[in-house]
């Protein structure tokens, strides 16, 4: 912009607003935080005349090295490994972003500041650039990497998969309830300054390691504005702090938010970052290493613990348990294990796990081998089609789970499974917290207050139940999950192309029908249902039966 | 510590491998298959647009197997169809009933006729921020140049105050309209296409808002005498703007945001807002010496007229055409019509004193709101809609 400061500037757009004389604006979104006006100021300081060209300038760049990447035959470079998981990744991150974008008028008219409505509406502009520049993302891996096979179904694979759905409620938990809760506690305060580390800036360093330049291009590129994005939330974070009546809701809402947050992005980005690569230097570090750094460190102890002094319940216990559950449960290692057994309901194919894996996994978290190699030999030995079934039906030794009502994860470290009749239903969860916030969280009381406006968790939240004595054959049709020859899967245990080498339908026929075990647990008598709870919870490690079963 | 050249320093860096994992390296089934498969083209081919657009908000009565996922406190999840009273074909068909065994289908796409919309500018992330720097940098230019060559010196006393109150006032339009009708409904809309389309209005909006408010501050420093706040009061207090000011608040206080587009676009802008810009300030401009003006408010009317205006018409063409629901639609508008041009012709006339103030008078106030209702019938008649009666007042 021209010699006017940015700091005059910024100070003039705030003769803009005006306070409504003969109508208010439409209120639509309700919270059940209390604001009172201040005068908080725009963190963004932002100006639309230097902010257009700031932002074309860095999509210069980015498409720069798109052009670049296709002409340098980058591709030639990349890892399949990598790439097949990118198309789970990309299927699901426009959608957050997008919604991340529809989130912000729901802060307009609880948040009383006109002037952070200014950095909102350019958070919402921004978002709008990223799910659109992630899109161009996927177009252009469809376009030139070698199997376009999941890129191409992309939006259609994520909204009727499971692990899609795991990520969607990413998105959803944004947009919906308790405007305060869904709009700024859980996208800005938690997704954005916390888990967008490990999303935008982890997952990207591992991409350049697996030959592809252009994730972390366009990702960089996402993050230099998310780190705006984070202030905005700041902001709105001490206005709720200054009314002491908001504490209990700030500590209701840290709490769920915070525990989602890690079932879902460390369960996703975790398995990209640790099974997607090929990049086994012992020096490199495991996403346990990077999650004590950006999460742990930067996150907790840089950002948290410091607005405690201003009334914030910092949920300590949760971030422990977090910890706890990467790295003395192998909770990323048993969601790989689990996406890896379910490979024949999704659209990308899982690389088995070699010896120098083995060894490296085993160099980052000592005790790996014995709880996962056997399993992950197995899974190699029966990635081709040679007359027997997938690993999930073959005796390996792995249970299938139970899926958390709450996180939709299945409830993998058996130990921590907790069951309960919610609204007429038997549900099991992955872990306490979850149940919490099925039970206590989302409900229109907590802890004898009113919350009226909290949202409800929705839908039909166990995938196989609307697959329910189904032959696979029929469910990767109905999905949409097959090849343009009708009967090559998308989705393969293994990454050869032969066509000889690949499953088909006609493999899936001949295996056992899909049962839901939400359905089967609601068709248990009281005893039986309280015998599975028991057995179950002596399960594990690694999906095994218990010992003595 | 240091090394020398015996013990050269080994740095820990992935190695590049050799893959051939690019397009057309083998053949297999799928490998030929390179277009998005989920959704229809508007044309015959997929767009650009298209691939990087639709689809991104999914839609339970298609793909969308297990439903929404949260909900608000009265259970409710997504983007209700009923968040407007206009329908699309499909919109009263009931969301497919899923539970244990019924598998996942939903109906074909796009199982409704909301779907079908696609904004004519095919704007996304690359075309916004391009269009928007350019004309961020010509205004940008057009300002500097004006101050270079001493242009504001040209201005008579009276067009000083015009600017400082009049055109100053202009800006909290834009600006209200922009966060609170347009970025507010980018939350409202079923479909990914229209909520892309409404937030590239709302930036729009509050860009021309933000070009008049530091427009404003490069006069208050070039031009002795130029009150850098006035507009604040005439905004607040100026009877001439009270019209304006009410039907401004009342467009943000519309629930139903096909209304709000509606009335905002297509009644209140071609009869307030193009009666304002092109019938008051680009006509007096330059016989009040301004040649800079223009160009700001040229940017603002380009952006309505050639591109907001441009996606709403195709917005509400398939509305008023809809194979199902054509004739519920054009009731609706044709009442919503009525009601708000009631308001913009009632709100148009309270800014009538506006066009004795400057010396050099620009085409009568009459013969400006003749041609703009001339417009707005046009526009009117082009969505198949009927004039509204309330425009002879």
């Amino acid at each position: 912009m021209s010699r006017q400061s940015v700091a005059k500037a910024h100070q003039k757009i705030q003769e803009l607003s005006w306070e409504p004389k003969y109508h208010e604006p439409v209120s639509q979104y309700g919270t059940d935080y209390t604001f009172q006006k201040a005068q908080k100021k725009d963190p963004l300081k932002q100006v639309l005349r230097s902010y257009f060209p700031m932002q074309e300038e860095k999509d210069h760049r980015v498409y720069g090295a798109s052009d670049g990447a296709i002409r340098g035959n980058m591709f030639r470079q990349v890892q399949e490994r990598w790439l097949e998981w990118q198309k789970l990744f990309l299927s699901i991150i426009p959608l957050p972003e997008i919604s991340a974008a529809r989130a912000m008028p729901l802060l307009f008219r609880t948040v009383p500041n006109p002037e952070l409505h200014n950095g909102q509406a350019i958070q919402m502009i921004d978002e709008v650039r990223h799910s659109t520049i992630q899109q161009n993302l996927k177009r252009l891996y469809m376009n030139n990497y070698i199997d376009p096979a999941g890129f191409n179904s992309s939006l259609r694979n994520f909204q009727n998969d499971y692990c899609g759905t795991i990520g969607r409620q990413f998105a959803e938990g944004f947009i919906t309830g308790d405007a305060i809760t869904a709009a700024s506690i859980y996208l800005t305060i938690v997704a954005e300054t916390a888990f967008t580390n490990t999303l935008f800036v982890a997952m990207p360093a591992e991409a350049a390691a697996n030959g592809d330049y252009l994730l972390p291009t366009v990702f960089h590129s996402v993050q230099s504005d998310e780190s705006r994005h984070i202030s905005n939330g700041y902001a709105t974070l001490l206005m709720a702090l200054a009314d002491e009546g908001n504490h209990q809701l700030l500590a209701r809402d840290l709490r769920y938010a915070w525990w989602n947050n890690h079932r879902v992005v460390d369960a996703a980005i975790g398995t990209f970052i640790e099974y997607g690569t090929k990049d086994r230097r012992k020096d490199r570090e495991s996403y346990a290493e990077m999650w004590r750094r950006w999460i742990y460190d930067d996150y907790y102890r840089s950002y948290l613990v410091p607005l405690e002094k201003y009334g914030l319940e910092i949920p300590h216990d949760l971030i422990e348990e977090a910890w706890n559950q990467i790295w003395n449960k192998g909770y990323v290692h048993e969601v790989a294990q689990f996406f890896a057994t379910g490979w024949l309901a999704n659209y990308w194919r899982i690389d088995p796990m070699t010896d120098k894996d083995f060894e490296w996994f085993e160099f980052k978290y000592p005790g790996w081998y014995d709880k996962y190699g056997k399993w992950w030999e197995n899974y190699n030995r029966l990635s081709r089609p040679n007359g027997h079934k997938p690993i999930v039906f073959e005796d390996v030794d792995y249970e299938y789970p139970h899926r958390c009502w709450t996180c939709m994860v299945p409830c993998l470290v058996r130990e921590d499974m907790v069951m309960a009749k919610v609204d007429g239903q038997w549900r099991t969860y992955c872990h306490e917290m979850c149940k919490w916030t099925d039970e206590t969280a989302f409900r229109p009381t907590y802890q004898g207050r009113q919350t009226p406006n909290m949202g409800q968790l929705i839908g039909h939240r166990e995938w196989e139940t609307l697959y329910h004595g189904w032959n696979w054959a029929d469910v990767v049709s109905d999905m949409g999950f097959v090849r343009d020859d009708g009967k090559t899967m998308v989705a393969q245990p293994h990454l050869d192309l032969n066509p000889d080498k690949m499953w088909t339908l006609d493999h899936l026929r001949k295996c056992p029908p899909l049962q839901s075990p939400n359905v089967l647990l609601n068709e248990m008598t009281d005893d039986e249902r309280t015998a599975f709870a028991a057995r179950y919870v002596r399960g594990g490690p690694a999906g095994r039966a218990p010992v003595d079963a | 510590m240091t090394t020398t050249q015996d013990s050269p320093q080994v740095r820990s860096v992935p190695k590049p491998v050799f893959t051939d994992a690019e397009a057309g390296a083998k053949v297999f089934p799928d490998s030929l298959a390179r277009q998005f498969n989920y959704y229809t083209p508007q044309k015959r081919k997929q767009s650009h647009y298209e691939d990087v657009t639709v689809e991104v908000q999914p839609d339970p009565r298609h793909y969308l197997s297990q439903g929404w996922l949260y909900g608000f406190a009265d259970g409710r999840g997504g983007y209700p169809l009923d968040w407007t009273v206009l329908k699309a074909w499909g919109s009263d068909r009931p969301e497919p009933e899923r539970g244990p065994g019924t598998g996942g289908k939903g109906y074909d796409w796009p199982a409704t006729g909301w779907h079908e919309f696609r904004d004519p500018n095919e704007e996304w992330e690359m075309t916004l921020y391009r269009y928007n720097s350019n004309v961020v940098r010509q205004v940008t230019q057009n300002v500097e140049a004006a101050k270079q060559s001493k242009a504001f010196e040209q201005w008579n006393r009276n067009w000083v105050r015009f600017i400082e109150q009049h055109v100053g006032a202009w800006m909290h339009v834009d600006h209200g309209l922009g966060l609170y009708l347009f970025a507010n409904a980018n939350r409202r809309a079923p479909t990914n296409m229209h909520n892309n389309a409404i937030s590239v209005n709302s930036m729009h909006r509050i860009r021309a808002a933000q070009d008049l408010a530091l427009y404003n501050l490069t006069l208050s420093e070039e031009l002795d005498g130029f009150d850098g706040t006035a507009h604040l009061e005439t905004w607040k207090s100026d009877s001439a703007w009270q019209g304006v000011r009410d039907l401004a608040e009342r467009l943000t206080a519309i629930d139903d945001w096909c209304e709000a587009i509606f009335a905002a676009n297509v009644v209140f802008e071609p009869l307030v807002g193009e009666l304002f810009r092109s019938h008051l300030v680009q006509q007096a401009a330059p016989g009040n010496g301004d040649f800079v003006t223009p160009t700001l408010v040229g940017a603002a009317e380009y952006d309505f007229a050639e591109r907001d205006l441009r996606y709403t018409k195709a917005m509400f063409e398939l509305l008023t055409a809809d194979k199902e629901f054509a004739d519920h639609n054009k009731a609706i508008l044709q009442d919503w019509l009525s009601d708000w041009t009631t308001r913009a012709i009632e709100a148009a006339r309270t800014l009538q004193p506006l066009w004795s103030q400057p010396d050099s008078k620009p085409p009568r106030f009459e013969d400006g709101l003749d041609r703009a209702k001339s417009r707005f019938s046009g526009i009117v008649i082009g969505l198949g809609l009927e004039e509204p009666k309330e425009l002879a007042q």
